[in-house]
């Protein structure tokens, strides 16, 4: 089978040198796949380092051992633990979206810019970028009237939306969401699991960490309970 | 990858003062030291390797004294390197050696293809120039010689860094501190540099003030794409614009990464000891 991301004998460690440069491990030889248009929903206890395994393959961390290959439309296949950082800037911009559990915004930005940030970024007019964005608004139910406020000011299920709405717009090859349910009333839920078997039937790889088994659980292809120490 | 590197910095070195023998060992980010205890050799920039690339913006952070200002006078050709080169693409794709440039060359280079913002306006400004004039001046260091066209440049520059065109003729000393940034951001932009060098340019200003300086920065490099190198103490405002980010510490480059890594992963004891001291 040919994945669009094969992860080999992942190891994360962190030193931390201010504490007598002790270490931790939350990651410990993690090895899993995804292909193109599945997926792969990671649960287990909290603390266990299942949101490492995400900000590994998104380079937000960096990755003490092991290989993250990942089959690019741009650069082929390449190890997203070794790549240039230029490399992955690319493909952060055009291949691979994050959601992370908590919006960080830009102060004093509106949430249409907030959430068309991609689209400018992937080089979009500014007009053609802000019917995309207005859409994708309307579409997360967030109010027209608070298009133009910053999200800084939003409740916390808003600020997710905006958050969940960053990550897709750009239409990325493979979507990184932690807890993207969490927050979430039950009606924005369901709009959030259609979002993501939309982009499923597009061929977006998803690999998901979450709680909520029940809800985005039911909809996923496969689930992996991450190890307890 | 979409860009090539527009500027790339290799084994640059600067020290002040005569130099001994045992400098290196006694100097650096083991030793927490950049002045040499045997001689007093002060050892500002050593083995400094770095690529900027075309519309992107580097963040340079690290403590008072640990290079990062130096270092961007090098690239600014105010301060001749003791060694190492600094190479720029032009254009056509030629690469120069900026280091070799002489004098004339060197100004003629820093009038047209860069701009520079310092923490203190009386750096950047001359004084005793109203704001007008000083746009003005570093027009006509670019060899530019309309005065019509001069004119119609500095009243843009006003409204784009938000400042009134009928203060044009007003000294800078009538100007707030976040004016005179923006007189300083409009000064640095007039030749349309390829890169805009910014030194600390909202330590010192209020939080609201501050605020108004980085979204104008922001806005600039939204529209203009233009390239910048960004020196700050502040991490929260390197998160803002910077993409990539170096970390200097006693002249040395002792980590580089991905800015949210940087924040999120770093690796050196040093970076921890920065990012945990985040108010």
């Amino acid at each position: 089978m040919n994945y669009l991301l094969e992860v080999k004998n992942l190891y994360k460690s962190f030193t931390l040198h201010l504490i007598d440069g002790r270490t931790i491990t939350p990651v410990c030889d993690v090895s899993f796949s995804v292909a193109a248009g599945e997926h792969l929903l990671i649960h287990g206890r909290s603390g266990m380092g299942k949101t490492s395994i995400l900000k590994c393959i998104y380079r937000t961390y960096v990755p003490t051992s092991g290989t993250i290959w990942f089959q690019s439309h741009q650069f082929g296949r390449i190890d997203l633990s070794r790549a240039d950082e230029r490399i992955i800037i690319d493909l952060r911009e055009r291949e691979i979206g994050f959601c992370s559990q908590f919006l960080r915004v830009l102060p004093r930005v509106s949430a249409l810019d907030t959430i068309c940030e991609p689209l400018y970024r992937q080089g979009l007019d500014r007009t053609a970028a802000q019917e995309i964005g207005r859409e994708w608004l309307r579409r997360l139910g967030i109010a027209a009237e608070l298009w133009q406020a910053s999200p800084m000011t939003f409740s916390g299920g808003e600020q997710q939306r905006i958050n969940l709405g960053r990550a897709f717009i750009a239409r990325p090859r493979l979507l990184l969401l932690d807890e993207p349910t969490a927050s979430l009333d039950e009606t924005t839920k369901q709009v959030v699991i259609n979002m993501i078997r939309a982009a499923q039937r597009e061929g977006t790889a998803i690999i998901s960490v979450s709680h909520d088994l029940t809800g985005l659980g039911v909809y996923a292809d496969r689930q992996w309970t991450f190890p307890s120490r | 990858m979409s860009e090539q590197w527009l500027l790339r910095v290799e084994q640059l070195e600067k020290h002040f003062g005569p130099g001994c023998p045992v400098c290196r060992q006694l100097t650096g980010p083991t030793t927490g030291r950049s002045r040499c205890p045997r001689c007093g050799t002060v050892w500002a920039c050593v083995d400094v390797n770095l690529q900027l690339h075309a519309g992107e913006v580097l963040g340079i952070v690290g403590e008072s004294g640990s290079g990062k200002s130096t270092l961007l006078q090098m690239i600014y050709l105010a301060l001749r390197p003791d060694s190492g080169h600094i190479w720029y693409r032009e254009s056509d794709g030629q690469l120069r050696d900026l280091t070799t440039l002489n004098r004339y060359e060197a100004r003629l280079f820093q009038n047209t293809h860069l701009g520079i913002v310092y923490q203190r306006p009386e750096l950047g400004l001359n004084m005793r120039f109203s704001v007008g004039g000083n746009v003005a001046e570093k027009l006509l260091l670019a060899e530019w010689r309309h005065f019509g066209r001069i004119r119609v440049r500095t009243s843009e520059l006003m409204n784009k860094t938000e400042l009134l065109p009928e203060r044009i003729d007003d000294e800078p000393t009538t100007f707030s501190g976040g004016m005179l940034q923006r007189v300083q951001i409009a000064r640095a932009l007039a030749s349309h540099p390829t890169i805009l060098l910014l030194d600390e340019v909202t330590s010192g200003l209020d939080v609201s003030v501050q605020a108004r300086v980085l979204d104008l920065l922001r806005r600039i490099q939204w529209t203009d794409r233009i390239t910048m190198l960004l020196v700050s103490h502040d991490l929260g405002v390197v998160r803002q614009l910077a993409r990539r980010t170096i970390v200097m510490k006693n002249g040395h480059i002792v980590e580089a990464g991905l800015t949210d890594q940087i924040l999120e992963d770093p690796q050196h004891p040093y970076t921890q000891l920065l990012v945990s001291s985040v108010l």
